[in-house]
């Protein structure tokens, strides 16, 4: 039987020779650029006790394209009892083949990696979630001692880290915020002056604004803008220090990492943020009388008294403590997933998906309950 | 409990998860001692290292230092005992926001009371030792691997410690580089008397240097050879013999 592609590329033959011999034919030319025959092709004339034998006289060119046909062949014949004469091959593709079997594949190596349903994978991410728990609690903790130390004065890190860390954090993240901020600033004066002028009082766009901005979106949008540039970039940094051995040198030293090199990234983000979320009101409230004062014909001054009118030392307090709040969070869970990063380069990768994910995740549950706390305090 | 035993390792056998690295190892590290541990590419010389040196709990076994068990004293003594060691990683594990002055010289700031200026001349001379001398200010990000393994031997001898645990120290490294280095592990040993533990696959190294060894093996998944390297090579196991020959027996 003789099985080719066409008169340039490769030929296979099979031809019995007495009871026992299955003389394979390998001819023309086997390499990987062309479309090769799969080792199954064979299978049906494979039987037990039976002898397998090459004739390669006819093989012009051949690369790893013919050793892993081969390669297949014979662990199919292992299969099914077949031995294999490998005399007829060429001398470089016996030696080949030898050293790739020379080191058995090691048992644990290979992964079974079988297609899990949706149900099932659905499943054990929440197992894992749970699982997750108790190391996140245990970092807590371990973060809550270490700024017990800092306050006993005991806590070892370099000061030079720490502003490094704040202007990484803080002057460098403006650009990003005021973009943002001015915008969501413009989108709530319009959105304030459709809905106002249904009743007459776009004056009010200056209150809608000023409050919204201060208490509530200044600290959302910096919270999440410092999530995707911050939180990753902390998970990345300490990832890398994972996978270089970086962190076990320190422990073997006895330096705590956690003092070292998550204290000064806490505290960076805890200090920055809420300035950032400042300045993201201050810019938003900026858009608003913009906008008010070149399309919705308020005058700049009327909206300045207004916004004074409206904005009281507490809406102040509040966005400052959302905001200190949501610092903690994103660096908590960059941190984290830095920590918690394995030791290869990929894992750095997901460290930093996964820093955003549980950062703005955390950012979201702790907005909503600090809204409950603060309405049911009335502030 | 042997009288000079520094180190001792007892039935220690480390997994990660269900898959078992090594099993059952047994062997002592003599005050003095430069001790090998060898095998294969992947056998576990690192994971079993990071059982000696606290980083990784093991799954059953015990290491003991003079005598304590490492892994069930309180922390407050594993913290102590782990002051005692220096430990080269195997690919310098240098602290990358630091300048290699600022590497060498967090040790000697957090555990002694050295002056300024006895901390650069102490970071200036170990530097000199590996070879490196002028290179305070670089970065890692601006070394070679090789010039970073020989900072990270720098930092690991820099509170000169009792014990210096080294992962492949010459991998990486040109062969008269890697004979210097050779050298300094044993004028260590000799004049600051420091017991020191290798891990290492160059050959020359291991039969140049190494006065007690350890082979893991990584298809039994445990020690098969015990002793000197030099008589390894004419009477241990096969495989040792095939390592040590460079798989020319
Ligand atoms: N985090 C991990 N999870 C699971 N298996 C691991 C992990 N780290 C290492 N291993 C496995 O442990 C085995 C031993 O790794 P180890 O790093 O100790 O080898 P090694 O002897 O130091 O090798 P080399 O000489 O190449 O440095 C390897 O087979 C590796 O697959
Ligand atoms: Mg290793």
């Amino acid at each position: 039987m003789v099985r080719n592609s066409n008169e340039r590329q490769w030929q296979l033959d099979t031809r019995r020779i007495g009871d026992d011999l299955l003389e394979v034919s390998c001819g023309g030319r086997w390499r990987q650029d062309q479309d090769l025959p799969a080792a199954g092709v064979i299978l049906p004339e494979l039987g037990d006790g039976l002898r397998l034998s090459f004739n390669t006289a006819q093989l012009s060119a051949w690369d790893t394209g013919f050793l892993a046909f081969l390669r297949a062949l014979f662990a199919l014949c292992a299969e099914r009892g077949v031995s294999i004469d490998q005399e007829g091959l060429p001398k470089g593709v016996r030696h080949l083949l030898a050293m790739a079997a020379a080191v058995p594949e090691q048992k644990a190596a290979r992964r079974s990696s079988t297609q899990q349903s949706m149900l099932f994978q659905v499943g054990a991410a929440t197992v894992a979630f749970f699982r997750g728990a108790p190391e996140m609690l245990r970092f807590l903790g371990e973060i809550t001692l270490s700024f017990g130390r800092l306050f006993r004065g005991r806590a070892r890190f370099r000061l030079s880290d720490l502003w490094w860390e704040i202007e990484e954090v803080g002057p460098r993240a403006l650009g990003i915020v005021s973009v943002i901020s001015f915008l969501v600033g413009l989108i709530l004066a319009y959105l304030g002056a459709d809905q106002l002028r249904l009743v007459g009082a776009q004056i009010f766009i200056a209150d809608l604004v000023a409050i919204g901005m201060v208490r509530e979106v200044g600290a959302l949008m910096t919270g999440i803008i410092i999530a995707g540039r911050t939180g990753a970039a902390f998970a990345a940094q300490l990832g890398t220090m994972q996978v270089n051995e970086e962190i076990d040198a320190f422990k073997t030293l006895g330096v705590s990492p956690v003092d070292f090199l998550v204290l000064p990234r806490m505290l960076a983000l805890m200090l920055m943020v809420p300035l950032l979320t400042l300045y993201a009101g201050f810019v938003g409230m900026l858009a608003g009388l913009l906008v008010s004062a070149t399309i919705f014909d308020i005058g700049m001054f009327e909206y300045y008294i207004e916004t004074l009118r409206a904005l009281e030392l507490k809406h102040f307090l509040v966005g400052l403590s959302k905001g200190s709040v949501y610092g903690a969070m994103v660096a908590y869970a960059g941190c984290l997933r830095g920590m918690q990063c394995g030791r290869s380069a990929e894992s750095v990768g997901e460290a930093a998906t996964s820093a955003v994910v549980t950062g703005i995740l955390l950012i979201t549950i702790s907005a909503s309950l600090m809204t409950i706390i603060f309405y049911r305090l009335g502030i | 409990m042997h009288e000079a035993a520094h180190i001792e390792v007892r039935d220690l056998t480390m997994a990660y998860g269900e898959f078992v690295i090594q099993r059952d190892l047994n062997f002592v590290v003599s005050k003095g001692d430069i001790f090998v541990i060898m095998g294969g590419s992947g056998c576990g010389k690192t994971t079993v290292m990071r059982a000696m040196i606290g980083l990784q709990r093991p799954a059953k076994g015990a290491v003991f230092y003079g005598g304590e068990d490492f892994w069930s004293v309180e922390h407050e003594e594993q913290e102590r005992l782990k002051r005692r060691l220096g430990i080269m990683f195997q690919g310098g594990a240098l602290w990358s926001s630091m300048t290699l002055g600022e590497n060498i010289a967090l040790p000697l700031k957090e555990y002694t009371a050295l002056s300024s200026r006895q901390r650069a001349e102490i970071v200036s001379f170990k530097l000199a030792l590996v070879g490196l001398a002028g290179f305070e200010e670089f970065y890692p990000s601006e070394l070679s691997g090789g010039m970073k393994k020989r900072a990270g031997l720098a930092r690991a001898m820099a509170l000169d410690p009792d014990i210096l645990v080294i992962d492949e120290p010459s991998s990486g490294l040109d062969p008269p580089t890697a004979r210097r280095l050779d050298d300094l592990i044993l004028e260590l040993r000799d004049s600051l008397e420091t017991t020191i533990v290798v891990i290492s696959h160059d050959l020359a190294s291991i039969l140049a240097i190494g006065t007690n060894s350890i082979f893991l093996d990584a298809e039994t998944h445990t020690m098969i050879n015990t002793g000197k390297p030099k008589e390894a090579v004419a009477s241990g196991d096969p495989k040792v013999r095939h390592f040590l020959t460079r798989g020319a027996e």
